[in-house]
């Protein structure tokens, strides 16, 4: 059993932070890793990367959106309750290592995975350019905790209600136009990560992205997370979850991300019909 | 009760009742349903209990068959399971998934008439007597060695070797990367034909016994073996069984539906799909279901999508059907529950609608040429005999490759150029002192069985080199 020890609602209700008792785990988790959590005996196994992980805690903490009836299941769990099943490190780490300027963009939960990547970044000795971007203001998740890792922090919303009038990807060509960028790195929803790689690529920056496509075991065995890479099948639980973005096939993992669909809403609604009675 | 004077030997096998093929296909209760004491006596009662017995020859863990059979014969049946468990810690689970056609049942001398003792039978039936009447194995708690042993992976290797070690007095842990232990018994082999309620059971009695099992710790990530040795564990069992599915490397395979057997299986199996929503992982419902393959994997992601309410399913394989690697049961049971066999057949490339979803398959027709290096005669394509299926789900069950998990994070540990481990047969002993293999990651995809005897020769080994002296310490390794 993997007890919460600290549970936060983000972006009104829709996001959520789980700071889970871990302490194998943490103690081996580095940026870009992920891990498998499972809630009871019935539950689905949901791949999430970590946002944040403290050995001496023995934590591992975790942000998603709430999307689906495990997610939703997720944020009924209370500070006291525990995650039947946790499973990881998964995945390699991100490289981090001293390259120059680095440009770091996040959407969404993105931002959540970018965060401690962009501070070992950082710490590696880059200049690190952030960028993050959600709908609306009250969307916009770890805007400090971004701000302490960058050199300069830029944030844009969709309509306008905080910071720039529109996509992250604006910033970013304009970042592109003025500087010279060695990396860049784009964690968030699959259409901005696939923009983020047709916006770098003419500039010819190396572009790294991270996955989360559907998955059972995260240890190589049931290949439901093969990417189409350089047009090499690649499995983002053992090769991955970080790709170079400019080979990724993007529209066939969006296709691919809509595999249960249906069976999400069925689903979604039992669990809903449970919580009426 | 034998039908001859002499009480030998009757002139057929005694069936295994089975559920009605109509019923079984939409269910997935068990489909042999077992034997009564009175089949069970009857078919013991034909063994001739052969001086020298070469049914045991051809069992991988040299159970003494002929003395089990006839401790059943004379109704003594607690006896009989005690007897198999001397060699065999599993019979609840190899009765049921051994291939013994081509095993003790093959080398029975009665397989010449083409009636061989149903050996398997008889071992589920001690199995499932002892089960049910809550018959433990009572051996003396053996003097503890003080010697600590780490088992990576909690299959039929990696059980046996625990049940083996536990047996000689050393204390075992074992490390399981799954929510579940079991291995491939949990996540691979359907419920119908090996119901996870045994499995359960024989891991219960092993952690009763004083296993001890960590679940959810992917050894490699969660934990090294360097780690694992500087914990105090003397010697390391890896069994981690076998890896990454193969696919065809043939366009669309990518597309929505297209997926790997080990995906399917699991998700059915160890996710309990089949009873969603009331569990909560999703499986793909195919109405024209497509199997690539045609060994016991294939016949049991067939069944498994036929039980799911499929209108149609088909086995599409490139060879014809003697060479198909299923047991003759498996390929008798799928046929039985309305599974069609497209042989002769090769995929070619598969069809999609304009969201990605998979709606047919292009394949060309086959003849088989000269023999090839298996021994086999190779499939040839028959050029301009393409043809096109309708299907919204393709099962890929062609192999797997190995895992690169562990591997990937072990130095030292020497890799055959396939990636599996280098053990030596006889022991099981690898490259790292200290460390040995046995099942899927070394020998590739094998059976049940022939993992459990890697395990039981691996754990004589282990346990030789725990009495001898142990692990020397790295500093005087070299």
């Amino acid at each position: 059993m993997f007890k919460i020890v600290k549970r936060k609602e983000m972006a009104n209700g829709t996001v959520i932070l789980n700071e889970i008792k871990a302490p194998l785990i943490a103690h081996k988790a580095k940026p870009g890793q992920f891990v498998i959590l499972k809630a009871d005996e019935k539950g689905e196994r949901i791949p999430l990367t970590m946002a944040d992980s403290d050995p001496e805690r023995g934590t591992i903490t975790v942000i998603y959106k709430v999307v689906g009836k495990s997610t939703e299941l997720f944020k009924s769990l209370e500070v006291g309750d525990s995650y039947q099943d946790a499973i990881g490190p998964l995945g390699q780490p991100t490289h981090l290592e001293k390259v120059g300027t680095v440009v770091c963009v996040g959407g969404g939960t993105g931002i959540a995975v970018l965060h401690p990547i962009a501070q070992g970044l950082k710490r590696a000795g880059n200049r690190v350019i952030g960028i993050i971007g959600a709908r609306t203001d009250d969307l916009i998740i770890l805007e400090e905790e971004m701000r302490a890792v960058c050199d300069e922090l830029f944030v844009c919303t969709d309509d306008g209600s905080r910071g720039h009038h529109g996509f992250v990807t604006d910033i970013l060509r304009k970042v592109l136009e003025e500087e010279t960028v060695n990396l860049t790195v784009a964690i968030g929803p699959v259409p901005m990560m696939k923009f983020v790689t047709e916006i770098t690529k003419p500039y010819k920056v190396k572009t790294l992205v991270s996955l989360n496509p559907i998955m059972i075991d995260g240890t190589g065995m049931c290949g439901g997370c093969r990417v189409s890479v350089d047009g090499e099948n690649k499995f983002a639980c053992v090769d991955g979850p970080e790709f170079d973005g400019h080979k990724v096939d993007f529209d066939q993992l969006m296709q691919r991300l809509q595999a249960y669909q249906l069976e999400e809403k069925e689903s979604s609604k039992a669990h809903r019909c449970k919580l009426d009675l | 009760m034998a039908d001859n004077e002499d009480g030998t030997e009757t002139k057929t096998r005694v069936a295994m009742p089975e559920q009605e093929p109509d019923f079984r296909r939409r269910n997935f209760e068990e489909v042999p349903l077992g034997y009564t004491q009175e089949m069970a006596i009857k078919e013991a009662s034909r063994c001739l209990q052969c001086k020298s017995p070469t049914c045991v020859e051809g069992c991988p863990v040299e159970i003494d068959i002929p003395a089990f059979i006839q401790l059943i014969k004379d109704e003594k049946v607690d006896e009989a399971i005690k007897k198999i468990w001397e060699k065999n810690r599993l019979p609840a689970v190899c009765g049921r998934v051994c291939p013994q056609e081509s095993q003790c049942e093959g080398r029975c001398v009665l397989a010449k008439k083409g009636r061989p003792i149903a050996i398997g039978n008889l071992e589920r039936f001690a199995a499932d007597f002892a089960r049910e009447k809550g018959i433990e194995e009572v051996s003396p708690k053996p003097e503890p060695t003080g010697k600590k042993v780490a088992i990576v992976g909690s299959g039929p290797a990696g059980l046996t070797v625990a049940a083996d070690l536990i047996a000689k007095g050393h204390q075992v842990t074992i490390f399981e990367a799954l929510h579940k232990p079991g291995g491939v018994l949990v996540y691979g082999i359907p419920e119908f034909r090996l119901p996870k309620d045994i499995v359960a059971d024989e891991v219960e009695s092993l952690e009763r016994q004083g296993a001890e099992i960590e679940c959810n710790t992917v050894v490699g990530m969660t934990v090294t073996i360097d780690e694992l040795f500087e914990e105090g564990y003397g010697a390391i069992f890896i069994g981690v069984g076998a890896g990454l599915p193969r696919f065809m490397n043939i366009p669309g395979e990518n597309l929505v539906g297209v997926m790997s057997a080990n995906e399917y299986l699991t998700r059915a199996n160890l996710m309990k799909a089949y009873l969603f929503p009331e569990y909560d992982t999703p499986i793909p419902k195919g109405k024209n279901v497509v199997v690539l393959g045609a060994g016991n994997v294939a016949t049991d992601s067939a069944r498994t999508a036929m039980r799911l309410g499929a209108d149609t399913v088909r086995i599409v394989y490139r060879r014809s059907r003697e060479e198909m690697p299923a047991r003759a049961a498996e390929i008798h049971h799928a046929e039985e529950e309305g599974i069609e066999f497209l042989l002769l057949t090769n995929p070619t490339r598969f069809l999609g609608d304009d969201v990605g979803r998979v709606v047919g398959m292009e394949c060309i027709k086959m003849e088989l040429g000269e023999p090839d290096a298996s021994g086999r005669r190779r499939p040839l394509a028959i050029e301009g005999s393409e043809f096109e299926i309708e299907c919204d789900l393709v099962i890929i069950a062609v192999g797997t490759e190995a895992n690169p998990l562990l591997t990937r994070y072990t130095e030292g540990l020497k890799l055959n150029k396939w990636g599996y481990i280098e053990a030596d047969p006889e022991t099981g002993k690898t490259s790292i002192e200290g460390v040995w293999a046995g099942g899927d990651i070394v020998t590739g995809s094998a059976t049940v069985i022939q993992a459990m005897g890697a395990g039981r020769r691996a754990a004589s080994s282990i346990h030789e080199y725990l009495t001898r002296n142990g692990r020397a310490s790295k500093s005087v390794e070299s």
